[in-house]
Order: C-alpha cells, then sequence, then structure tokens
C-alpha cells in the first residue's frame, strides 16, 4: 500500500497542481471581483471537478493511454514526475506551460525509452488538438460575447438585477468549467496509471459500479480539491485581478467558453451521438485549460474590436507547443534510465 | 440565494426612492423660487420645510444603500462607482436646501425687471436637473441612453450659466441697484441658483464615466 501511494504521489502532485492552477481559469475572476465567495467556489469546483472525472473521465484518459501504454507502476509514476518537474521549472522561467503538454511529452519519452512505436494517428490527435483548442475556444468566445451583448442592449434590466443574474450565470458556468476540466484533465493526473491500475473494479449498493480506472479518477479529483482548497485562492486572485481584468459578464463568456471546449475534447457521449451521425468529432485529448482561457480572451478581443491583444503571448504559447513535450520527454528519459539503473525499478 | 433575490429587490427599491426625491426637490426647488419672486412667502416657507424633510431622507436613504451594498456584497467591482454617483447626486439635493435656506435667509430683493431673467434662471437649472435624475436612472437600468439625457444637461447647464452671466451684467449696469453691497447681494442670488445645474453637470460627468467603465 505504501508503494502503491508512493507510486501514485507524482499523479497525485499533478493533480494538486492542477487544483491549484487551473481551478482558478475557472472562478479565478468571480473570486477576484468578489462576485463569488472563495470557500463557495472551492466547494463547487470540487464537487464539479470529481463528477467530471470520475463519470467522465474515460475518454481523454483512454487518449493518453492509447498513445503510451506504460507497463510497470515506477514507469507510470516516473512520467508523471517528469511532466511535474517540468512544469515546475518551466513555469520558473516564465515560460508558457500546459500540463496536458507535459505528460504527453513524458509519455513519449517513456515510449522512446522503453522501444515501443509510437501510435502516429492519436499523436497527430492530439496536436491538432492542442492548436485547434484555443482556435474553437476564441470562435465560442466571439459568438457568445457578441450573443450576450446584443441581448443586454436590447433588454432594459437594472444593474442590481443584472449583477445578480451574472453572479448566478458565474456559479452555473464555472460548475460546468470545473466539471468539462475534471472530465478532461483527470487524463493528465491519472491516465498513464490506467492501464495498470492497481484498483479492482467494485458494486456499491446495487447496480453502482466503480472500475479501477473511475476509482484512480477518484483519488486523482481529490487530489485536484485538496489543491483548490489549499492554494488556488492565491492564483485565483493573480488570475482574476492581475492578467486578464475581465468583468464579470465577460468572465462569463470565457468561463462558458473555455467550458465548452473542455468539454468537447472529453465528452464520449457527444463524441459517439457526432460519428453515429455521421458528423466530424473532435478527438477526446486533454487540452490545456489555459490555452482555452486565453483562446476566448483573444475571441472576445475580436469581437470588441481587437483591442489589447498580446500577439507576443499567443506566439509563445504556439512555442510552447513544442518545448513543453521536448523537455519533458527529454526530462522523462534521463528520469527512466536512473529508476532503472540506480534504483533497479521495472520501469517498461 | 431566495434571500439575494430580496436583498437586491429591496436596493432597488431604495435607490428608486432615493432618485424620486431627488427629482422631487427639484420640482419642490422650482415652485419654492418662484413663490418666493411673487412674494408668497407663507407657501415658500412650506417649500422650505418640504425641501428639507426630501434631503434629510435622502441621507438616511443614501446611507441605506451604502451599508446595503457592502454588507451584501453586492456589485462588487462597481458599487464605488456607484456610491460615488449617488454621493454626488446627494450634493444637487444638499444645494437646492442650501439656495433656499440662503434665500430665506438673506431674502434678496429682485427688481421687476430681473425677475423674469430669474424665473428662466430657475426653469433651466430645474431642467438641468431633472435630466440629471433621468440619467442616474438610465445608468441603473438602460446605460444605452444615457448620453439622450446628458448632453441635455450640458445643454441646460451652458444655458444656466448664459442667463446667469446676463444677470449680472444687467444688475453692474442697473440704475435702479445703487450700492455695491445691493448688486453683490443679487449677484450672488443667481450665483446660488445657476449652483444648481453646474452641480447636475458634475453628477452627470460621474455618470458618464461610470457607465463607459461598466460596458462590455
Amino acid at each position: 500500500m505504501g508503494s502503491l501511494l508512493l507510486f501514485l504521489s507524482g499523479g497525485l502532485f499533478l493533480g494538486w497542481s492542477l487544483g491549484a492552477n487551473d481551478a482558478a481559469n475557472v472562478f479565478g475572476t468571480a473570486v477576484a471581483t468578489r462576485m463569488v465567495r472563495f470557500t463557495l467556489a472551492a466547494a463547487i469546483s470540487s464537487i464539479a471537478v470529481i463528477t467530471g472525472a470520475v463519470y467522465a473521465g474515460a475518454g481523454a484518459a483512454g487518449t493518453l493511454g492509447r498513445l503510451g501504454a506504460i507497463t510497470a507502476l515506477p514507469g507510470a509514476f516516473t512520467v508523471t514526475i517528469a511532466a511535474a518537474l517540468s512544469v515546475f521549472f518551466m513555469t520558473r522561467l516564465s515560460l508558457p506551460v500546459s500540463t496536458s503538454q507535459a505528460v504527453v511529452g513524458g509519455i513519449l519519452g517513456w515510449n522512446i525509452y522503453a522501444g515501443r512505436a509510437v501510435d502516429y494517428s492519436v499523436l497527430i490527435d492530439i496536436l491538432m488538438s492542442w492548436v485547434l483548442s484555443p482556435v474553437i475556444a476564441a470562435v465560442i468566445g466571439f459568438i457568445l460575447f457578441y450573443f450576450i451583448r446584443f441581448i443586454l442592449k436590447h433588454l432594459t434590466i437594472h444593474m442590481m438585477q443584472r449583477d445578480l443574474y451574472t453572479r448566478v450565470a458565474l456559479i452555473i458556468s464555472g460548475a460546468f468549467g470545473a466539471y468539462s476540466l475534471g472530465a478532461n484533465n483527470i487524463g493528465n493526473v491519472m491516465g498513464v496509471f490506467v492501464p495498470i491500475s492497481p484498483f479492482p473494479d467494485i458494486t456499491i449498493f446495487t447496480g453502482l459500479e466503480f472500475s479501477g480506472a473511475q476509482m484512480l479518477f477518484l483519488l486523482g479529483g481529490i487530489a485536484i480539491s485538496v489543491g483548490i482548497f489549499t492554494y488556488s485562492k492565491r492564483v485565483m486572485e493573480t488570475v482574476g485581478s492581475e492578467i486578464f481584468k475581465l468583468s464579470p459578464i465577460t468572465a462569463f463568456v470565457v468561463v462558458l467558453s473555455s467550458g465548452i471546449v473542455l468539454f468537447l475534447f472529453a465528452s464520449e457521449g457527444l463524441h459517439d451521438w457526432l460519428v453515429n451521425s455521421g458528423l466530424p468529432a473532435l478527438p477526446l485529448v486533454p487540452i490545456s485549460s489555459s490555452q482555452a482561457v486565453v483562446g476566448s480572451v483573444v475571441g472576445i478581443g475580436f469581437a470588441r474590436g481587437m483591442q489589447n491583444i498580446r500577439y507576443k503571448l499567443l506566439i509563445k504559447i504556439g512555442a510552447g507547443w513544442a518545448t513543453t513535450p521536448a523537455v519533458a520527454g527529454a526530462l522523462c528519459f534521463l528520469l527512466l534510465f536512473f529508476m532503472e539503473n540506480l534504483f533497479l525499478l521495472n520501469v517498461q | 440565494m431566495s434571500k439575494l433575490f430580496k436583498q437586491t429587490a429591496y436596493l432597488i427599491a431604495d435607490i428608486d426612492s432615493f432618485l424620486d426625491n431627488i427629482s422631487k426637490a427639484g420640482l419642490l426647488f422650482g415652485l419654492a423660487l418662484r413663490e418666493y419672486l411673487e412674494g408668497e412667502n407663507e407657501r415658500f416657507h412650506a417649500r422650505i420645510d418640504e425641501i428639507a424633510e426630501l434631503e434629510s431622507d435622502s441621507d438616511v436613504l443614501r446611507r441605506e444603500i451604502r451599508h446595503k451594498l457592502y454588507s451584501k456584497m453586492l456589485i462588487p467591482e462597481s458599487r464605488g462607482d456607484v456610491l460615488n454617483v449617488l454621493e454626488n447626486i446627494d450634493n444637487v439635493i444638499d444645494t437646492t436646501k442650501k439656495v433656499v435656506f440662503q434665500i430665506d435667509i438673506e431674502r434678496p430683493s429682485i427688481s421687476e425687471d430681473l425677475k423674469k431673467d430669474f424665473q428662466e434662471l430657475v426653469m433651466t437649472s430645474q431642467n438641468a436637473l431633472d435630466f440629471t435624475v433621468k440619467a442616474a436612472r438610465a445608468f441603473f437600468r438602460d446605460s444605452e441612453i444615457i448620453n439622450d439625457y446628458v448632453h441635455k444637461v450640458y445643454f441646460y447647464e451652458h444655458e444656466a450659466d448664459k442667463i446667469e452671466e446676463l444677470i449680472k451684467r444687467k444688475v453692474f449696469s442697473s440704475e435702479e441697484l445703487t450700492t455695491l453691497a445691493e448688486r453683490m447681494h443679487i449677484r450672488d442670488f443667481a450665483t446660488y441658483v445657476a449652483s444648481l445645474s453646474d452641480e447636475s453637470q458634475a453628477v452627470c460627468e460621474r455618470v458618464s464615466v461610470a457607465a463607459v467603465k461598466r460596458s462590455l
């Protein structure tokens, strides 16, 4: 049990970090502008993240499993540690970084170390998702902003009522965003452990079944919640008041559009429905919630007549698509070598 | 959540009552000065009492609104601007009270040939106040139409300035008013009445800025 927890700790740390940083994308502005109290935001995010992770996390996590089905716990541990360290160091160096991209880099590093063939169709799906997700977020942000601005122009609501409805909208969209975050990003936290899940399938009461993967996702979801409660308040204040400076209504547009994008890349139900209807479906891939947020902010920027768009930031994000997986992959390869040869652990 | 809906409804009612008071004070101000100019002292005094009561009610309402905005965490991102607007509007009702009290104390004697100009000045200042209240209501309910009212306030403020200047010129070239003290007294009376439109313009400037800050 001790060694199991130790090996899972890499994923749990990634989960904590996700809760500390990415939950701020969902409720950051609402909390920083005092529209929603932190404790309420943290409670809603935690419940929604765990629900999303356990109920709908399998899709995006499965894609990571197809990219590299890691066959040993120490190997999965090394992948998560390499991803976590890459995120940590790149953040320290103020380079744009995404956990999703670091985890993919780590898995590729493991594939190369273990001499496994990379499924290039899956890799292309993943790379395409990284590029597509901020673009789709921008388009949704643009449309939603236009729509809401149009509605507000033609609807006479008292400022106080508008404030109240905005508050309710922020809570609902925040819950949806947190659900989608859990569903989409749990793959980063626990995805690499799924093929070697140490938990058996269990049935609670009659008919309520929990797979081993769902138990892992529950654990990852709890780690995310701990991250939200212990560390996200400060990040929320930063995201909400220093970086974007959005009004509560624009914040609602950002949260809703980035939530929709996370959902599009996570929902198996929607994916299956689109495929069965003969429509093009998006691959189920963990994407960066921060980049989805940046995408929707850019979309709003276009809707407002392209004011204050920081093109340098967009170029940096594009560069991060290449540098993050490269750094994580190289670090993972190096750590796997030490794990196998220094600590004599079976990593493949 | 239903508590928040109730608190919001109460706050809206308070803001509406506050603005109603300001609007009513403007109407009473116009009536009071016309009655003073016509020498109807009893009715003028009754108006003063009514304005004083409205001013006191408005202070209570403004404090109540401020308390609700802060204690119930309502409109956190623009409550500073809202309070700033309300406090500036409160200055308008304070001015109406100050002017009628000042007139009651000083009892300036207005000659027949200046009465018409003063009545015009009162009406113009009253119009500026009336459109200021409309701009403030629009700020809360429909910010798209604020400018329709703000530009009217600027117009009436400018008109009031012109009438004020005209009165002052007439006063200082009048042969009826012989002493400097008399002339300065009537000049101050014109300044007091015109100050209502200046206060109204100041409110509109705040309203415009606050509306731009809230726009999407």
